[in-house]
C-alpha cells in the first residue's frame, strides 16, 4: 500500500512542475511541441530513476558530508549515457532539445529526489518514487507541448506519428509554439490545478 | 546566433537582449521565480550570478580547451564542468567570506544556491557549442548574465505591484507571476532579429 503511495504521489498530488515548481527549465524550453516534450520527459525519468536507484543503493557507503560532489557524480554520469544514445538514435529530437540534454544534471528535480527521498530510503521505494515523479514530470511536459502544439501549429505529433492535422485553413496562433506561449500556458494550467484541488 | 565573426559589442547584445538567458532561452527559471518576491533580493542575486558566471565559463573555457580536447575526453564535459562549478561556488564563497565581509553579507546566502542555477552551466556549453574563443567566452558570459539581472530585476519590480493588485482567487502566487513572465517575454521578443542577430 505504501508503495502505491510514493508511486502516485508524484503523478499529481506533488506533480514537480505544477506543485512543486521544480525543473520549470527544461519544462517550457522543450514544450513547443508534444513530441520534445515527450522525449525530454522519457530522458529526465531514465536519468531520475537510475540515479536515485544507484544511490538508495550506495546510500550507508556515502559519507554525508561529501554526499552533494557523489550524488552530482553519478548524476552527470547517466546524463551523459543519455546525450550520446539519444545523439546515437534520435539525431532529430536531440537536436531539438540541444543544450537542455547535458542540463538535466542541474535538474532541481533529479538531486532533489536524491537528497529528500533516495538518500533516506531503500532501493524498492525509491525506485518507485522516482519513477512516480519522472512520470509526472513526463505527463506534464507532453500536456504542456500538446496544449502549445495544437493551437500554435494546428498539428499533434507523438511518438513521431502524426495524430492531428488541421491542415492549411486553420488560423494558428504562432505566439503558442514561441517563449510567451510557454509562460501563458503553464500559468493557465497552475490556476486550473489550484481550481480542481481547492474544490 | 553568436559566433566569433561578431565584433564584441553584437555579442554582448544579442546575449543582453535578442536571445536572453531568462525570458528567450529559458535558463535559471527557478530562481527566476524563486527570489524575485524583492528588488533587492534580485539584486543581490544577479551580482552573485554575473561574479560566478564570468568565472565559471572562463575556467570551463580552459578545461575544455586545454585538457578535454587534447586528450580526446569531451565525453567527460558535462561531470567537468559541474563538478568544477560546484567547487568553485565554493571557494568563492570562503573567498568573499574571508576577505570582503560587507559583500559577503549581501550575496553570501545567493552563493550556494547558484551551483543549480542552469544558467551558469548552461552558459558555459553554449560558449563551448558556439566555438568562441576567450575573450568572447567573457564578453558573452557578461552579457548573459546582464541580461538575467535586467530581467530579474525587472520582473521583481512588477511583482511587488502584482501582490498588492486585486488578482481572481486561483491566479494568485505563482500562476500570476508566470502570465506576468509571459508578457516580459513578449516585450523581449520584440528584440529578436535586432540588428539581424
Amino acid at each position: 500500500m505504501r508503495a502505491w503511495e510514493e508511486f502516485k504521489k508524484g503523478i499529481f498530488k506533488e506533480n514537480p512542475v505544477l506543485i512543486l515548481v521544480i525543473g520549470l527549465c527544461p519544462a517550457l524550453a522543450v514544450s513547443s511541441s508534444a513530441n520534445d516534450g515527450l522525449g525530454m520527459g522519457i530522458a529526465s525519468t531514465f536519468v531520475l530513476v537510475m540515479s536515485s536507484l544507484v544511490i538508495s543503493i550506495l546510500r550507508k557507503l556515502i559519507p554525508s558530508e561529501i554526499r552533494i560532489p557523489i550524488f552530482i557524480i553519478i548524476i552527470s554520469t547517466f546524463v551523459t549515457i543519455i546525450d550520446y544514445t539519444m545523439q546515437a538514435y534520435q539525431p532529430e529530437l536531440y537536436a531539438n532539445l540541444g543544450v537542455f540534454v547535458p542540463l538535466i544534471v542541474v535538474n532541481c528535480l533529479v538531486l532533489g529526489r536524491a537528497e529528500a527521498y533516495a538518500y533516506k530510503n531503500g532501493a524498492w521505494l525509491s525506485f518507485l518514487d522516482a519513477l512516480g515523479m519522472g512520470l509526472g514530470f513526463a505527463f506534464t511536459l507532453t500536456l504542456l507541448g500538446t496544449i502549445r502544439e495544437i493551437f500554435g501549429n494546428g498539428t499533434l505529433t507523438l511518438f513521431n506519428i502524426e495524430m492531428i492535422n488541421f491542415g492549411e485553413g486553420f488560423k494558428s496562433a504562432l505566439i503558442m509554439i514561441m517563449p510567451p506561449g510557454a509562460f501563458l500556458t503553464l500559468g493557465f494550467l497552475m490556476a486550473l490545478q489550484k481550481k480542481i484541488t481547492e474544490k | 546566433m553568436v559566433s566569433n565573426e561578431l565584433s564584441w559589442y553584437f555579442i554582448l547584445l544579442s546575449a543582453l537582449l535578442v536571445n536572453n538567458i531568462v525570458l528567450i532561452r529559458f535558463l535559471a527559471l527557478c530562481s527566476f521565480f524563486g527570489v524575485s518576491n524583492k528588488v533587492e533580493t534580485a539584486v543581490g542575486m544577479g551580482i552573485a550570478v554575473m561574479f560566478v558566471m564570468v568565472m565559471a565559463c572562463a575556467m570551463s573555457w580552459a578545461i575544455y580547451n586545454f585538457l578535454l580536447v587534447p586528450y580526446n575526453l569531451e565525453f567527460l564535459r558535462t561531470a567537468a564542468f559541474i563538478l568544477s562549478i560546484a567547487s568553485l561556488v565554493q571557494l568563492e564563497e570562503l573567498y568573499i567570506r574571508k576577505m570582503l565581509p560587507a559583500l559577503y553579507k549581501q550575496m553570501g546566502i545567493f552563493l550556494p544556491l547558484i551551483t543549480t542555477n542552469c544558467a551558469i552551466l548552461g552558459a558555459a556549453f553554449l560558449s563551448i557549442d558556439y566555438r568562441l574563443n576567450f575573450i568572447n567566452t567573457i564578453v558573452y558570459a557578461v552579457g548573459v548574465s546582464g541580461g538575467y539581472i535586467l530581467a530579474i530585476v525587472l520582473f521583481a519590480g512588477i511583482r511587488q505591484r502584482v501582490a498588492l493588485a486585486p488578482v481572481p482567487h486561483y491566479f494568485k502566487g505563482y500562476p500570476i507571476a508566470f502570465i506576468t513572465a509571459s508578457l516580459m517575454s513578449l516585450a523581449f521578443l520584440g528584440f529578436s532579429h535586432l540588428f539581424g542577430l
